[in-house]
């Protein structure tokens, strides 16, 4: 199933994403993907985030779609380089994926091997054109493929970023590039979101708001000032400080919902990362009534 | 000591579409040595310009442009005649270009290709640096390298990671690259030379030394200082 035919049906778009552990026991992970199954179309699997190593994002896709869940199959630039690239997009389309995520990747400098030598050599916007050449039959040097991909390829954005405008360029040479969705980083302002859609609607590729359950004050607080392109406003942290600890899921969850409710009059999707309250992803939905 | 070498005309014509009139630069350092930037390949240059239709304003050799007192101060008699042009073509390294870009709140042009010297690298007292990536594309970037100036090498825009233009990597000491690049295209009312900026993919065999550069004298001014040891 590939996601760009759901929005060609019409439908808001609800993704989340779970994470490989850090070492070969997936019992958690399959137990996370199998909380988020029947609510979500589609679930990413990230590879190796903020550069920490971890089981691959290929064999984790692999292993939820044996399980009949849709994976998006995370891709970075971060520890491959072009021949990697087209070769794991060769094995996942072999492997039955049809969504890929197309990213940059961390530096290498934020994980638990700074000492690393970092790739990209590709980044998002020549994967995506490699992808998309791939899907035409052709590698990224111009030559045949015995048989070829037909992927679903998506790309995220940043409606956070200060400013805005090298974000929005960026996307546009994704979407020249091949990207046929997007996912965004994670947005907790809906006003503001709102008006970053008013410059994407017009380049015609649908978007899915990044939602993040908000877990305490702390974290907003930490978030706003480590995360790049997030902002938590003050009201809402005042909200999740105001409430007892016992009471703050029901918080968040309230909160998520509600900033469902209001982007869903704008974009196309959301993204949910629920950062381990995987089993309150159902409550935010049947709050959000999506 | 940096090896340029000049980009085909076509290209260079390429970068100045649009335009009407330029101020070329040379560099009577490595650039000389490597005949892309003395006074003779500039006089060529801006007659081989001129002849396509271009107006060279003026036209200058420095001694280093890669010294950034040293341009500012040699090219101020020439400051109303620049500010006049749309654009300068600066015949030398990518850290002359650069240097030139940091000095004149202008579009600039590379003229050149810089190759790789395998890490046989000059000196220079600037921040700016050059990859020796021998496909200049600092025409797109404002003037500043992302190959140097990115901690991801990014060459087709900015990552999501930076913060209050600040780079993930080193926050403290290092500015996002790309924010500059916009900063600079932005006050130069040219931002849509990024919107239209071709898909970049680099050719990373282009970053090691040339089979035929390996017979030069650089290069054998190298072999004879390491047989030169003192017995």
């Amino acid at each position: 199933m590939k996601l760009t035919d759901l929005f060609a049906d019409g439908r808001f778009v609800i993704t989340s994403e779970v994470a490989p552990p850090k070492g070969t026991d997936v019992g958690e992970m399959i137990e996370n993907a199998e909380a988020l199954k029947t609510r979500v179309s589609a679930i990413n699997i990230t590879d190796q985030q903020s550069s920490v190593m971890r089981l691959g994002s290929l064999a984790a896709s692999r292993m939820l779609k044996s399980r009949g869940i849709e994976p998006i199959f995370q891709l970075t630039c971060r520890d491959r380089n072009r021949i990697a690239l087209q070769s794991d997009l060769l094995s996942a389309w072999s492997l039955g994926i049809e969504n890929v995520l197309c990213l940059t990747g961390d530096h290498v400098s934020l994980g638990d091997f700074p000492e690393a030598k970092p790739v990209f050599d590709l980044d998002s916007v020549s994967l995506l054109a490699t992808a998309t050449h791939l899907n035409e039959g052709k590698d990224l040097g111009g030559n045949e493929l015995e048989g070829h991909p037909d992927f679903c390829l998506g790309a995220v954005v940043t409606p956070g970023a200060d400013p805005v405008e090298p974000q929005l360029i960026k996307m546009e040479k994704k979407i020249v590039a091949g990207a046929g969705f997007f996912q965004t980083q994670a947005v907790f302002d809906a006003e503001a979101f709102a008006h970053f859609m008013e410059r994407a609607r017009p380049l015609g590729v649908p978007v899915m708001a990044g939602i993040i359950l908000l877990k305490s004050p702390g974290m907003a607080r930490f978030m706003n000032a480590n995360v790049a392109g997030v902002h938590v406003p003050d009201a809402l942290i005042d909200k999740m400080a105001a409430t007892s600890k016992e009471d703050r899921p029901a918080t968040s969850i309230a909160i998520a919902a509600r900033l469902i409710r209001e982007v869903k009059e704008v974009c196309q999707g959301v993204h949910i990362m629920p950062l381990g309250w995987e089993a309150r992803v159902p409550a935010v939905l049947e709050a959000a009534g999506v | 000591m940096l090896v340029t070498k000049r980009k085909p005309i076509e290209e260079l014509m390429g970068f100045v579409s649009g335009e009407n009139s330029v101020f070329v630069l040379g560099c009577d350092g490595c650039a000389a040595a490597s005949g892309t930037g003395g006074e003779p390949e500039i006089r060529e240059l801006a007659g081989q310009l001129e002849e396509r239709g271009l107006t060279v304003a003026g036209w200058k050799v420095v001694d280093f442009l890669c010294q950034k007192a040293l341009v500012r101060s040699v090219l101020i008699p020439h400051a109303e005649t620049i500010d006049g042009v749309d654009s300068i073509i600066v015949s030398t390294c990518g850290i002359g270009v650069q240097a030139v870009a940091t000095v004149f709140d202008k579009a600039v042009h590379p003229a050149c290709d810089t190759i790789s010297l395998g890490g046989m690298r000059g000196e220079w007292s600037g921040e700016e640096r050059c990859a020796e990536c021998g496909q200049c594309f600092l025409d797109v970037t404002a003037g500043i390298c992302p190959l140097t100036a990115c901690a991801k090498q990014l060459v087709n825009g900015p990552c999501g990671g930076a913060k209050d233009g600040a780079c993930e990597v080193e926050p403290e000491s290092r500015r996002c690259a790309w924010d500059v690049i916009y900063e600079r295209l932005e006050r130069q009312g040219r931002l849509d030379v990024l919107r239209r900026s071709p898909l970049q993919i680099k050719d990373y065999a282009r970053m090691q030394p040339p089979a035929e550069l390996r017979g030069t004298r650089t290069w054998a001014i190298d072999i004879r200082e390491t047989e030169d040891v003192v017995q």
